[in-house]
């Protein structure tokens, strides 16, 4: 563009005009350009594809929904997981529909899942775009270089679920840059949420409380960096001034905006129970449920910010007092990750093969028979199955049944004692019996007749049982070769089970 | 070893060892070697291996035995003790060695796939192990996480991004020449995850890569899976950390410093946490190792 060739068909007064500065430092500025013109690229493509789509697609506008859907993206995702797909595609079809209002709701869900899908570009391996654009190089050289970015990424959310964020260049191009310091935008978003409220411009509150909420998330994620990098080595964070200063600002910050937002808790409350307009009244409701969130997050951070201080102890006692190792390892991240990333990958890869050459450890090789081949070959595919993997077998161990007396004893025990309403008998003579049926009985017998001394009523009652073994010791003493203690006289209680059950529904 | 040779049986001692070595003792001796193929076989479960790695301790010439054999099956003793086992390694060109292109199917053809696997199980060393001590520490279990580690890679690649933005290098990489883009953009400019139609993780994406890495590793009996929080999480055995400190540490340095790049540290810590403005948008979950609730 510099080239100064074809002055013979160039008007003279364009030539002769100031020119912008030609090298690098005016290409640099150009690059800028032509990555910020990509970014749009995609979404000017969508309506040009859109004629490739099986069916009559024209009708919608495509860039117009695929800004709604960046837009609802970045309103939607919250700090620790992102917005949910499901929940965008549905939140666009309301626009997807009013631009083609008479076409089935299943097209519209669809175009919303392709207009989405294409943000991602769910057909690329990078799930990302790449734009080729050229410049003048230092030394005057023309170089095409390739432009990767993503409007919209997934991300891994809990529970391996996956989340959309727009990226940053997404944000930057299309929808607006939020850069702002995190104390200073706490305090100067909570103080235009007073502001706001008071005045009771609840739409905007709402905004400033969920930028309220994003900072304080900011607090407990800088923190959990600092704790998390404490765990992996003491030395690399600064506990003697840096994070001191850090946690007593954080605490500080808490007691602050506790205070704070418990009274502008109140004020919206007030707005909402006291408004008229239901707009207004549902405003305020959601500004009650954002600020108790937000009173909910400042209690979790000064939560971890008392752990603070005794896992850094901990760390400290674990890392910095152990004895001293004779042998030295390798330093893996600072003396090898961190100087092979910056390399050209062709180099960066050969560390890393090395790296996987011995670091993999062994596989033993599978060795089939022809015999087994041929089967192995004929054998149909195993069916993908659909529930999942299978379910290992647990290891149980079976447990020696240790139980001093076998089920027949204690069938034979519960017909012996087995009584009569009218006839209750002496333990002498229970046991006599039993002692006649198995020399182990007797033992069985006793302990039953020992338990129907405190026969356990409640349960009886709430069971609603129709009788109930019990013993009664009239003073007798026992004569047994066996045992001793008092002849317990054992008899069957009848109870009076409808009585009960009347009782029963009565209390309830 | 000197000193146990008292230890030894009677007549081994007293012939020399060639002589002594009997069928039944070249059997025990390749018994061993095969207990030390399972790794995932751990010697206190196993009354016999458990037998073995004593004799190999106490009577110097069944060791003498049973190294040669691991030798001429291609095989590296690394360590012989109860915890680690008969802790032994693929040689280089042995059978039992693995292949890169083996071990995923895209990255014979694609450079950069193969680069991400390489990194990626650069990456969980270096996540389990983050400083020297604890490498050379024997008593050392580390804990890695899926997802942990991608953020670690991806936090490195910022700040290196950052650094390049600083200084107003244009980091595009040129046209055609995929070889010379740097490193970290390849990582930076795969993504995290991915949704697919069943549920599965996106084989593609980089904690895909990671979760392949560190289920490689654990059928190599090198970590063991511990909970499922944060993509999958692991703990490292005292096999993977003899790996890791004897062989794939030395071979990945000494090929960085074959390509000219020599790492220099004054032994301060290198594994910073982010700064305070480095707004990287960590996922959820990317809970690092150690990292509790």
């Amino acid at each position: 563009m510099t080239s100064p060739a074809s002055t013979d068909s160039v008007p003279p007064q364009l030539s002769a005009g100031p020119r912008p500065a030609p090298g690098p430092a005016a290409d640099e500025g150009l690059a800028r350009r032509l990555r910020a013109l990509a970014c749009t690229a995609p979404l000017h493509d969508l309506d040009a594809r859109k004629a490739n789509l099986a069916g009559e697609y024209s009708v919608y506008g495509m860039a117009e929904i695929a800004l709604a859907a960046i837009d609802l993206v970045t309103l939607n995702m919250d700090f620790d997981t992102g917005a949910d797909h499901d929940q965008v595609v549905a939140r666009l079809i309301p626009r997807i529909a009013a631009q083609a209002p008479r076409r089935p709701a299943a097209e519209h869900e669809r175009v919303a899942r392709w207009v989405l899908e294409n943000l991602i570009n769910v057909g690329s391996v990078d799930r990302g775009f790449r734009a080729v654009y050229g410049v003048f190089g230092a030394d005057g050289t023309y170089v095409r270089r390739d432009y990767d970015f993503k409007l919209v990424e997934e991300v891994p959310g809990p529970g391996g679920t996956v989340y959309l964020r727009t990226t940053d260049e997404a944000v930057n191009v299309l929808v607006g840059a939020l850069d702002t310091d995190v104390t200073s935008a706490q305090i100067a978003a909570e103080v235009k949420l007073e502001v706001l409220i008071r005045r009771g411009r609840l739409a905007d509150a709402q905004l400033a409380a969920e930028q309220a909420r994003y900072r304080t998330v900011q607090y407990s994620e800088t923190l959990r960096r600092a704790l998390e990098a404490t765990r992996r080595n003491v030395r690399a964070v600064d506990w003697l001034s840096a994070v001191p200063d850090m946690i007593a600002e954080a605490l500080d910050h808490v007691a602050d905006r506790y205070r704070h937002e418990n009274a502008i808790l109140t004020n919206i409350r007030k707005a909402r129970d006291e408004s008229e307009d239901p707009g207004h009244k549902r405003r305020a409701a959601e500004l009650v449920d954002i600020v108790k969130d937000c009173i909910r997050r400042h209690t979790q951070l000064q939560s971890r910010l008392l752990e603070a201080g005794p896992l850094f102890r901990a760390e400290q006692d674990r890392q910095a007092f152990a004895n001293p190792t004779s042998t030295s390892g390798t330093d893996l991240y600072g003396h090898l990750l961190a100087p092979l990333l910056p390399l050209p990958v062709e180099r960066a890869s050969r560390v890393t093969d090395a790296f996987f050459a011995h670091g993999t450890g062994l596989r033993t090789p599978v060795s089939v028979r022809v015999a087994d081949l041929v089967e192995i070959l004929l054998t149909p595919p195993v069916e993908r199955e659909h529930l999942g993997a299978e379910m290992p077998e647990p290891d149980l161990i079976a447990t020696p049944d240790d139980s001093r007396f076998s089920e027949e004893q204690l069938a034979a025990a519960t017909e012996l004692l087995d009584l009569p309403a009218d006839a209750p008998r002496r333990l002498s003579g229970l046991l006599a019996d039993a002692r006649r049926q198995d020399p182990e009985l007797p033992y069985l017998v006793a302990l039953l007749a020992i338990h129907a001394a405190s026969p356990p009523f409640g349960t009886a009652y709430r069971q609603g049982e129709r009788k109930l073994l019990f013993a009664v010791d009239d003073g007798t003493d026992l004569v047994d070769p066996e045992f001793g203690g008092a002849d317990l006289i054992v008899g069957t209680a009848l109870l009076d089970a409808a009585g009960m059950a009347a009782d029963r529904t009565e209390a309830a | 070893m000197t000193e146990h040779v008292e230890w030894s049986e009677p007549e081994a001692a007293a012939a020399p060892a060639s002589a002594a070595v009997t069928p039944a003792d070249a059997a025990d001796a390749a018994r061993l070697v095969a207990f030390g193929l399972q790794p995932k076989l751990q010697p206190a479960r196993d009354q016999e291996y458990a037998d073995l790695l004593r004799r190999y301790r106490e009577d110097p010439p069944f060791a003498r035995l049973a190294d040669a054999v691991a030798t001429g099956l291609g095989l590296i003793v690394l360590e012989v003790s109860p915890r680690a086992g008969m802790a032994v390694t693929a040689a280089e060109d042995s059978v039992f060695a693995v292949r890169m292109g083996d071990y995923a199917r895209r990255t014979s053809a694609d450079g950069g796939d193969r680069f991400l696997h390489g990194l990626a199980h650069l990456a969980v060393a270096a996540m389990a192990f983050p400083r020297p001590e604890d490498l050379a520490d024997d008593g050392y279990i580390g804990r890695v996480t899926v997802n942990g580690v991608d953020a670690f890679v991806r936090q490195a690649c910022h700040r290196l991004e950052e650094r390049a933005a600083e200084q107003g290098e244009n980091t595009d990489p040129a046209s055609d020449t995929p070889g010379l883009e740097a490193a970290w953009r390849i990582w930076a400019r795969r993504s995290a995850t991915g949704a697919t139609k069943d549920a599965r993780r996106l084989a593609g994406s980089t904690t895909g890569i990671v979760a392949k890495a560190v289920a490689f590793l654990t059928d190599s009996g090198f970590l063991q899976r511990t909970g499922d929080d944060n993509g999958g999480t692991y703990r490292t055995t005292a096999r993977y950390q003899l790996q890791v400190r004897d062989m794939a540490g030395s071979a990945a340095l000494a090929e960085l410093l074959e390509l000219g790049v020599v790492p220099v540290t004054d032994g301060t810590p290198t594994l910073l946490p982010p700064q305070d403005g480095d707004d990287l948008e960590l996922v959820a979950d990317a809970g690092l190792p150690f990292h509790s609730a």
